[in-house]
């Protein structure tokens, strides 16, 4: 499956923050202006849909820095030293 | 912010959080207005005025009421609720209040009205103290607002005065 990279995910999360602060200044500014609450609140959930369709999903756009992990056969050659006690001590707590 | 579930939990979060914030704004903003409401009430007929058998006062009247309360209305006014109450002193108590009318307004353009109507509550005294007695008509006024602070006033309109026999 095709997630997000790091600097997706901080992009989606700024994204989301921007968009429904912007939202909702310009819903509060309309619905002010047009003396009309109901205007406020369709243009702020017409908002938070957008941003949700926006930065939810695993938009492509998110994933443009994917990370280069080492091959398996490469790390098998480094590999990563064991504790000699994690071993027990997992089985007496399963006890 | 790593999966679909996390970022759509973190979205609904902040949304509904700023929505409050605006609603607390919206609320605030009422503040801005300064109504200038008017109204003035007649007494046009007392229709008859007796002792009750188990010795309490009443009164029944006919009242020409009329209002204009548009200025009580912004954007965030849901409808504003209007009663006519008759307020007086007696002996017993510093203030005595009962309402004679009531209303709902539900818009702006129903807010300037004029009604020709017979007391719609019964004027009852607790006792036998109405005869001659000054009393005030007072419109009280309750905004109820989408969100938010509810504001209410009134109008005090003095100088109305019950006759001092029974008819």
């Amino acid at each position: 499956m095709i997630s997000m990279d790091w600097q997706g995910q901080k992009l989606a999360e700024q994204l989301m923050q921007i968009m429904l602060v912007s939202f909702a200044v310009v819903a509060f500014i309309s619905g002010f202006v047009l003396g009309s609450f109901q205007i406020m609140l369709l243009i702020y959930a017409s908002g938070v849909l957008l941003t949700s369709l926006i930065t939810v999903p695993n938009w492509p756009f998110f994933n443009r820095h994917p990370l280069k992990w080492l091959d398996p056969s490469e790390a098998e050659k480094h590999p990563k030293p064991v504790s000699a006690n994690t071993s027990s001590k997992k089985k007496t707590g399963k006890k | 912010m790593h999966s679909i579930g996390y970022r759509a939990n973190a979205l609904l979060t902040f949304a509904v959080t700023i929505l409050a914030l605006m609603c607390a704004i919206v609320s605030l903003s009422d503040n801005l207005n300064s109504p200038s409401p008017t109204a003035q009430v007649q007494v046009l007929n007392i229709n008859w005025f007796q002792k009750k058998p188990d010795g309490d006062d009443e009164v029944s009247l006919t009242l020409n009421i009329s209002s204009n309360l548009q200025s009580l209305f912004t954007w965030n006014t849901k409808q504003v609720f209007v009663f006519v109450a008759a307020e007086y002193e007696t002996s017993k108590n510093a203030l005595n209040q009962v309402s004679l009318w009531d209303g709902i307004i539900p818009s702006k353009e129903h807010a300037k009205f004029w009604i020709h109507t017979t007391n719609k509550y019964r004027f009852v005294d607790q006792g036998s103290n109405l005869r001659g007695r000054d009393f005030n008509l007072t419109l009280h006024w309750h905004v109820m607002p989408k969100t938010g602070k509810m504001f209410a006033d009134k109008i005090v309109m003095s100088g109305y005065r019950l006759p001092e026999a029974y008819r």
